[in-house]
């Protein structure tokens, strides 16, 4: 299939008319002639400097978010509001990256505003295909010093949007694998646990194109970062041969955990803080970044092309950094935070709190799973970065694997 | 006939048996919103607490997603019923110019993957520059619950005697009148099904809602965003009480049917 | 005035399928025929290639869709049609509490249903741990991620929109006649077939098209109750719809499906082939 040129715009008097025709005969028009081409060229200093100069502060900033990713009494918000005079607006109305994007997309290709000033999504295919349609306002790094002087170095330095251009961690994640010590014997280290024949029918594997192919390149010695198609090809062989030979029961989402937990599965894929979840309460899982790789996750902040307040929004992505509020969304949150000094923080208030806060704390502070030692951060890969052609190569590769 | 008092006395048991089989996953439910859990995931039975009960409403989004999901399903319930029961009829009763295509119409409703409905109708306000909330939520929730009315209702009109009609009418009854003292009690157990499954459809549907929401949530939505830190228990709290509203509206409605005879 | 009744009654219905179904469905159309990617953007080039395409590509998830859609539909008619039978007859005055008790558990999110019936079906769970502790299942005896829990899953999830129609169409046969059908055949068996079955027919094809197309055209309980073969058309639907931004194969591959259940569900009337039915159905 070769991507043709868009075709050219109507004129504006035809638009008008089919405007005017009434908002059916609008809607057909627009698909009948095609959906408009968006590749953005990446904008230029100079452009990112006279945008950011002109704005100012509004007083107000509207935050999309993710369900249950913030503490219930907002008090980041509340504080952040106390100290800015900004008041904000908080909406928790992203439940998936996809479904998220699949709105997102024909609104701002169109060049309406979504309505959000802040929106945080993970480091996957849809944030590339944001940053790369041109749906995210270039950051102004000169009004973020505290992500400069708090941001761990890891969080800085991501192949998906290098610079950190567009976006900023709002909160992270690590991809291993855990296993049910119920049934797993072995101390589980290496990734080819997950290709052992003694599990047949017994692992976990992630449906997601993105996090399976990353383990099945980890399994081959491959970088993801530095991947290449035919890396690609050799991880999706892998993979296959290990669905092929009845080892994996289900490509899962989010659910593995629950397989895993209850010995449906004995060992899976793995998220960091699902993991520490189901430690916390008391179920038989352990969770290893394997030795030959894992994978870094991020859930980002980013400003929406549109956004009616940019300013307060910068603004609310760097207050966001301070680590004594990165520490209070933290312990909400029990994900891996980007601001390594709240570790310490939590330490310190695990002294004077009592009972059951101080044990949960400690346990917080001393977890790896929310704060991955350095050989751990030594070990992690980012998702292989794509471009949109990559991903019409990289998609199938996995998805043929996934979707038999 | 004892034959036939056995066979009765086993399709008896047999229907209790598919209640239960299609209300077990609730039972857990309900336990679940019992659980003293001690960390966000609520899956392993760790104590009986009350607590949940108590802070009930102490997440706020997920209280106005439950509101929201409410008003959606009434009112889109009772425009589907109206319309819908509108067109069921005229299928189901008369002959006239583009019955066919009206037929294939309702089949297509029923047949659109909800992907493609949600995304088409997003388009559909997003070039109109309509904006979306509680409204294009309502307009959708019709549009995919209408088929499953008219189907309901047209397989109640299908072979009920016009005759009856006809008398009425004979008598000097006006249209309006005829309506409402024959036709509508007639089919009645058809609207009320169709009433039923299209609330049924609007209380828990994710997928069109997720495209043409705004930023209005609904408890569906909610719900699967939190899976991915962990879905609180007061979310089966308010399942429970959703279905104890329902358990209560069916004793009432069986405790009315007793005194009416 | 007579004459222009049906009209009337079909206005409102007609105006809401005019505006929110076929307009976007005839851009859909439009779409399936277009070429090109999402970063690039998309140009009408009338192209059929994404239909055979798709075709060539899923077929395996379209057939399979539709036979789980078929043996879900089946089990649905088996299950159902006693339940529908015995409320319509026997429920007295009860019959709109049984169907409400029928319906409410899908007054409460899919998401918890489906943690529950996780946690109720578990491997060693409440059930079948419990039963392989007596010895009753061997070991490594498992319902989730398998064709059957996929099959299970769309006959529970639709088995209240098959009982309400079937209901509704027996519910309006007077008692008197069955029993007078009884005294007139031999057996109850013959009663059934030759008298009542034929009057259920209505509700019949109205449960099977409100089941039978949306369950296979469903995307949730293949990702969540099967295993590694066990993907559904619905599935790929979204994934290429939602990862891969190809609209064009997106609108293609719902178009074929939709155009595959049209035919089925036509066919199917002609072999019910029932006077009231082809009437009200399948012109």
């Amino acid at each position: 299939m070769n991507p043709r040129p868009p075709l050219p715009r109507h004129g504006l008097p035809r638009r008008e008319a089919f405007r005017l025709a009434g908002l059916s005969a609008a809607g057909l028009a627009l698909a009948a002639c095609g959906v408009q081409g968006q590749k953005a060229a990446p904008p230029k200093a100079d452009e990112v400097q006279d945008f950011w100069s002109k704005q100012t502060k509004h007083g107000k900033v509207v935050f999309a978010n993710w369900p249950e990713y913030m503490p219930e009494d907002k008090g980041p918000l509340e504080k952040f509001a106390k100290d800015t005079g900004i008041s904000y607006e908080y909406k928790e109305v992203i439940q998936e990256n996809a479904d998220f994007f699949g709105k997102a997309d024909p609104v701002l290709r169109a060049g309406q505003p979504l309505g959000y000033d802040v929106v945080v999504m993970t480091n996957g295919i849809q944030l590339q295909h944001m940053i790369e349609l041109g749906y995210c306002v270039p950051l102004d790094h000169s009004k973020l010093p505290n992500f400069a002087a708090n941001a761990g170095q890891k969080y800085k330095e991501r192949a998906y949007d290098p610079g950190n251009k567009y976006t900023v961690p709002y909160s992270s994640g690590v991809t291993g694998i855990a296993y049910n010590t119920k049934y797993v014997k072995d101390d589980i280290t290496s990734i080819q646990s997950l290709f052992d024949p003694k599990y047949k029918g017994r692992v976990g594997m992630m449906a997601d194109a993105q996090e399976i192919g990353n383990f099945g390149m980890f399994a081959l010695g491959i970088d993801p970062e530095k991947s290449t198609e035919a890396d690609w090809k050799k991880a999706g062989e892998k993979l296959k041969e290990q669905r092929d030979n009845g080892l994996v029961r289900k490509y899962y989402d989010q659910s593995y955990i629950d397989a895993v937990a209850k010995g449906d599965i004995w060992l899976s894929m793995a998220w960091s803080g699902d993991v520490f979840q189901r430690q916390l309460a008391g179920e038989p899982v352990a969770f290893v970044v394997p030795e030959e790789g894992g994978t870094i996750w991020t859930d980002n902040m980013l400003i929406p092309k549109g956004a009616a307040n940019p300013l307060d929004a910068l603004m609310l992505m760097d207050y966001l950094y301070q680590p004594a509020v990165a520490a209070e969304l933290d312990e909400f949150i029990q994900f891996v935070t980007p601001v390594p000094a709240v570790q310490d923080l939590l330490r310190e208030k695990a002294k004077t709190a009592k009972g059951e806060d101080k044990k949960a704390l400690e346990q917080m502070a001393d977890s790896p799973l929310m704060f991955p030692t350095e050989a751990d951060y030594a070990r992690l890969r980012g998702y292989t970065p794509l471009d949109n052609k990559q991903q019409q190569v990289f998609n199938p590769i996995f998805q043929s694997v996934t979707q038999a | 006939m004892r034959g036939i008092r056995t066979g009765d006395r086993l399709l008896h048991i047999w229907t209790w048996l598919v209640i239960v089989w299609l209300s077990s996953p609730i039972a857990v439910m309900i336990l679940f919103g019992f659980n003293d859990k001690q960390s966000k995931s609520n899956t392993t039975w760790q104590g009986f607490t009350l607590r949940w009960y108590k802070e009930l409403f102490d997440i706020a989004d997920l209280t106005t997603a439950l509101r929201n999901t409410l008003v959606v399903a009434v009112v889109s319930t009772a425009v589907t019923v109206v319309i819908g029961t509108m067109l069921g009829l005229a299928l189901g009763r008369h002959r006239f110019r583009g019955l066919g295509a009206t037929n294939f119409l309702v089949f297509a409703a029923i047949s659109t993957p909800e992907l493609v409905m949600g995304a088409s109708l997003l388009s559909l306000f997003v070039s109109g520059n309509v904006p979306r909330d509680s409204v294009t939520i309502i307009v959708a929730h019709v549009l995919f619950s209408l088929s499953f009315v008219v189907v309901t209702v047209r397989a109640r009109v299908v072979g009920l005697d016009p005759s009856l009609e006809e008398a009425a009418r004979d008598l000097g009854a006006t249209a309006w009148g005829t309506f409402r003292q024959v036709t509508l009690p007639s089919i009645m157990p058809g609207v009320a099904a169709g009433a039923m499954l299209s609330f049924a459809l609007s209380i828990d549907d994710y997928v069109v809602t997720s495209f043409v929401n705004g930023s209005t949530v609904t408890f569906p939505l909610w719900i699967v965003g939190a899976v991915k830190t962990g879905i609180p228990p007061q979310v089966n709290v308010m399942g429970t009480l959703i279905f104890g509203i329902g358990v209560l509206i069916a004793i009432g409605n069986a405790i009315a049917a007793r005194r009416r005879t | 005035m007579r004459r222009l009744t049906p009209y009337l009654l079909a206005l409102p219905g007609w105006m809401w399928l005019a505006i929110f179904l076929v307009v976007p469905m005839a851009a859909m159309a439009s779409v399936s025929l277009q070429t090109g990617n999402a970063i690039d953007g998309y140009a009408m080039t009338f192209s059929v290639s994404n239909y055979t395409d798709a075709l060539g590509r899923y077929s395996t998830q379209l057939v399979r869709s539709l036979l789980y859609g078929g043996m879900a539909t089946v089990a649905m008619l088996a299950i159902g049609y006693p339940v529908a039978y015995w409320i319509a007859f026997k429920g007295g005055r009860r019959k709109s509490v049984y169907l409400f008790l029928l319906l409410l558990p899908f007054f409460v999110s899919f998401v918890l249903r489906t943690i529950s019936w996780n946690f109720l079906l578990a491997d060693n769970g409440i059930l079948f741990g419990t039963l392989k502790g007596w010895g009753l299942l061997p070991a490594d005896f498992h319902v989730l991620a398998t064709t059957f829990a996929v099959v299970g899953g769309l006959t529970y999830n639709w088995l209240p929109f098959m009982i309400l129609p079937i209901y509704v169409a027996l519910e309006r046969v007077d008692p008197r006649v069955v029993e007078a059908a009884q005294d007139l055949y031999a057996t109850r068996a013959a009663a059934f077939r030759r008298v009542v079955l034929p009057l259920s027919l209505p509700g019949v094809f109205a449960g099977v098209l409100m089941t039978f197309v949306p369950a296979t055209a469903d995307p949730v309980n293949a990702a969540i109750l099967g295993g590694t073969a066990n993907t559904m058309i619905g599935n790929i639907i979204q994934t290429e719809y939602l990862t891969n931004l190809d609209y064009p194969t997106a609108s293609a591959l719902s178009f074929t499906l939709m155009a595959v259940l049209l035919v089925g569900i036509f066919v199917y009337a002609r072999v019910l082939g029932t006077e009231n039915v082809l009437e009200a159905a399948a012109r």
